[in-house]
């Protein structure tokens, strides 16, 4: 106190104090541990009896994963290996059999194609995922959708594009045809004649292209062949891909004046919730069949992919109907009160920031409907379960549990962990409020 | 409520009212599901006038404007603004929208956009104005409510008083023929009641019309042609600002009066 006139009441500091490093015992491993792990009685017991349960679980997991039984070729194998009859890991089991767990039966010789579609695959989310990616990119993306299922199936290269063609007519009568119409009538209009064009003349046009200019894949066998992850993937990937934009629109419909339309949409959106997604691949597999001509034959992938897409639409929708509920009506005035139009108003101002609030809920629910896509297993097509059942069935390998679903296990880990991780980065990278 | 919105004297060189009519409302009605909300509505306003419209909370102020702009259907009436009559046709409605500027209470920013994406939203798509000559009117008009360097920042990142102005050049980048104000000060802290009142004598002085409720008296007093007083649903009264205060004829105008001004 020598710098203060202790003296008297009034006070005057004359020096001003230095900052000085915190004690040892705030900051660094020593400060964390402080305040994270024992900053009170309880937190110090809850800590110990975390640390004593890690320890726990480790000295059963360790030892039993520790073991070079790489090389292995059949369960037997193993045991020679380890010595041991249990408790011991035997992963040349995933060596042995990888290739089926991710890529089923799809001809070897071919794998560089949904290799392919894979690497495109990232280069198609780029722009979409991240802003500072040229935007020019953007054109791939929108090209993807097609570029996917023909390097998948192969065949003429004619088909995706004049699937494509049905969008663009869909487009040009929307673009045209709003002037004369109105706008409802014009997308009910463009949307019938996409799909006239896809049910009646995809098939004939890309003949005649195709046997004028043959270009194309090889075909590929049997859609039977497409398994293991890859199937997840495929059917992962198409089923994200159009869940978003068709649950944005139940959602719309749901929140629309007109009332065929909004029973419509509750309609589909509750019955589909209500009925559980099993008994909908039941019905790809089997039923659809007794309706289809006789003859027909509607590939049993793509029956599942509808499948699945249906169903996660109607979460999809009621996950982006809690998103615009959350939004104060002025938005919609603001937006109104500007002479935007109801879709103007819904691509720029509403489904921006309905989306963003509905994230988290939509990345659940597509990490979900990953996840189940092991339930076509159930139906016999052959996803990563599927192969670790049949795997399992093989006399080289029968008893062999833990290992392989350990391993597939890690593999959607992985693919859902990054989809949690992304939806973090992007709530917090559009926080727009301080 | 103070007395006076401001200490400047008033430049009332283009303050004129023309013969021209700009809303026309004859015997309008409206009623929310069975509530007889606003009960034969008469108003014609001319170009150029300054009307401050008051009257107690649940009275029909606000749903009057936002009949004029068609935020809210009217049943039975008819309004005519700049000449295109409202109906249900939804061509006319949009023009109409395009035309007439309104504040919120609550200003009603998109909070997702940056302050000059606010201002060029509307411009760029319903007038497909390039985005360049777009962005060059609102800077203009930012700078008109004094707030060119918050271009970029994000509604969110601003006080209210400076929302309330982003929100009023919003509306002007549409360079609106019209412009309605309900209750654009209402949310506000006092010391930032004023800075918006000034922007909204400044529009009065460049010769916008413009409809307001608001409860600043001293704005009514010192900035309107006409004031009108509503209460249930219909017009009571209505009269120049002088008269209006200084010699109100209802009861119901004194009551208001009396508590408002508080004395
Ligand atoms: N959307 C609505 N539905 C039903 N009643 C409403 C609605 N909006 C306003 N009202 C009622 O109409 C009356 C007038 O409201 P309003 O025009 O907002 O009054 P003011 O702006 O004068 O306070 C109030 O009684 C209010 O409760
Ligand atoms: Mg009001």
């Amino acid at each position: 106190m020598s710098d203060t006139h202790a003296q008297t009441v009034a006070y005057v500091r004359e020096t001003m104090l230095e900052p000085q490093a915190p004690p040892v015992t705030v900051v660094g491993p020593i400060g964390w541990a402080k305040t994270n792990l024992f900053s009170s009685r309880l937190n110090t017991v809850i800590t110990l009896i975390a640390l004593a349960f890690v320890y726990l679980v480790l000295s059963i997991l360790l030892p039993w994963a520790f073991h070079n039984t790489w090389s292995a070729t059949s369960l037997r194998d193993c045991r020679e290996m380890t010595g041991t009859d249990h408790g011991a890991a035997c992963w040349g089991v995933i060596r042995d059999r990888w290739q089926q767990i991710l890529f089923g039966n799809y001809p070897v010789d071919l794998r560089w194609r949904p290799i392919l579609d894979l690497v495109l695959l990232l280069v198609a989310l780029a722009p979409i995922l991240f802003s500072n990616v040229p935007r020019k990119l953007l054109w791939f993306s929108a090209a993807y959708p097609f570029i996917m299922p023909w390097l998948i199936w192969g065949g003429s290269v004619w088909v995706p594009v004049m699937a494509a063609v049905g969008f663009i007519l869909g487009y040009l009568f929307l673009k045209f045809g709003e002037k004369a119409l109105g706008s409802l009538f014009a997308m009910i209009g463009a949307v019938v004649v996409a799909i006239v064009w896809w049910l009646f003349f995809l098939g004939p046009v890309s003949d005649i292209f195709a046997s004028i200019l043959p270009i194309g894949l090889e075909k590929l066998g049997s859609s039977r062949d497409i398994g293991g992850l890859m199937l997840a993937f495929v059917i992962g990937v198409v089923a994200i891909g159009l869940s978003l934009p068709i649950g944005i629109v139940l959602a719309l419909g749901r929140q629309s004046d007109l009332l065929i339309v909004k029973t419509l949409c509750v309609g589909f959106i509750e019955f589909i919730r209500g009925v559980p997604l099993i008994t909908l691949l039941f019905v790809a597999s089997t039923l659809l069949n007794i309706f289809m001509p006789p003859g027909t034959n509607f590939d049993i992938v793509l029956r599942v992919i509808i499948m699945v897409t249906l169903f996660s639409s109607a979460y999809m929708a009621e996950v982006i109907r809690g998103g615009l509920a959350a939004l104060p009506k002025g938005q919609y005035e603001g937006g109104d009160s500007l002479g935007l139009n109801y879709w103007q108003a819904q691509r720029l101002i509403i489904m921006p920031q309905a989306l963003k609030i509905s994230i988290p809920g939509i990345v659940s629910t597509f990490i979900g409907l990953f996840k189940d896509t092991t339930l076509v297993s159930i139906i016999g097509l052959l996803d990563p379960i599927g192969w670790a059942t049949a795997i399992r069935a093989d006399t080289d390998w029968i008893g062999i549990l833990w290992e392989l679903y350990a391993f597939i296990a890690l593999l959607f880990f992985i693919i859902c962990f990054g989809m949690s991780r992304y939806s973090m980065y992007l709530e917090r990278k559009l926080k727009t409020s301080h | 409520m103070a007395d006076i919105a401001t200490d400047r004297t008033i430049d009332r060189s283009k303050m004129q009212v023309s013969d021209e009519v700009a809303i026309q409302i004859t015997g309008m009605n409206k009623w929310y599901g069975t509530f007889h909300v606003l009960k034969e509505i008469d108003l014609t306003v001319q170009r150029g006038e300054r009307i401050v419209i008051a009257g107690p909370s649940g009275s029909g102020k606000s749903t009057l404007i936002r009949c004029i702009n068609r935020l809210e259907e009217h049943q039975a009436g008819q309004i005519i603004v700049d000449g295109t009559e409202l109906t249900s046709d939804l061509k006319n409605i949009d023009k109409i929208r395009s035309e007439v500027g309104m504040c919120f209470q609550h200003f009603n920013l998109f909070p997702h956009l940056t302050i000059l994406e606010n201002c060029t939203l509307a411009p760029i798509w319903v007038r497909k104005t390039p985005k360049k000559e777009a962005e060059e009117t609102a800077m203009h008009f930012l700078e008109k409510v004094k707030i060119p360097e918050q271009a970029d920042k994000y509604p969110g990142q601003l006080s209210g008083g400076q929302q309330q102005r982003v929100a009023i050049a919003r509306s002007l980048c549409m360079k609106p023929r019209i412009m309605l104000f309900d209750e654009p000060t209402s949310a506000l802290d006092p010391e930032m009641i004023k800075e918006v009142l000034d922007t909204m004598i400044e529009l009065a002085e460049e010769g916008m019309t413009m409809l307001c409720v608001t409860h600043e008296m001293g704005f009514a007093r010192q900035v309107a042609n006409r004031v009108i007083f509503m209460d249930a649903g219909q017009i009571v009264e209505q009269n120049e600002p002088e008269e209006f205060f200084n010699n109100p004829k209802s009861e119901r105008t004194k009551l208001f009066l009396s508590q408002i001004l508080g004395h």
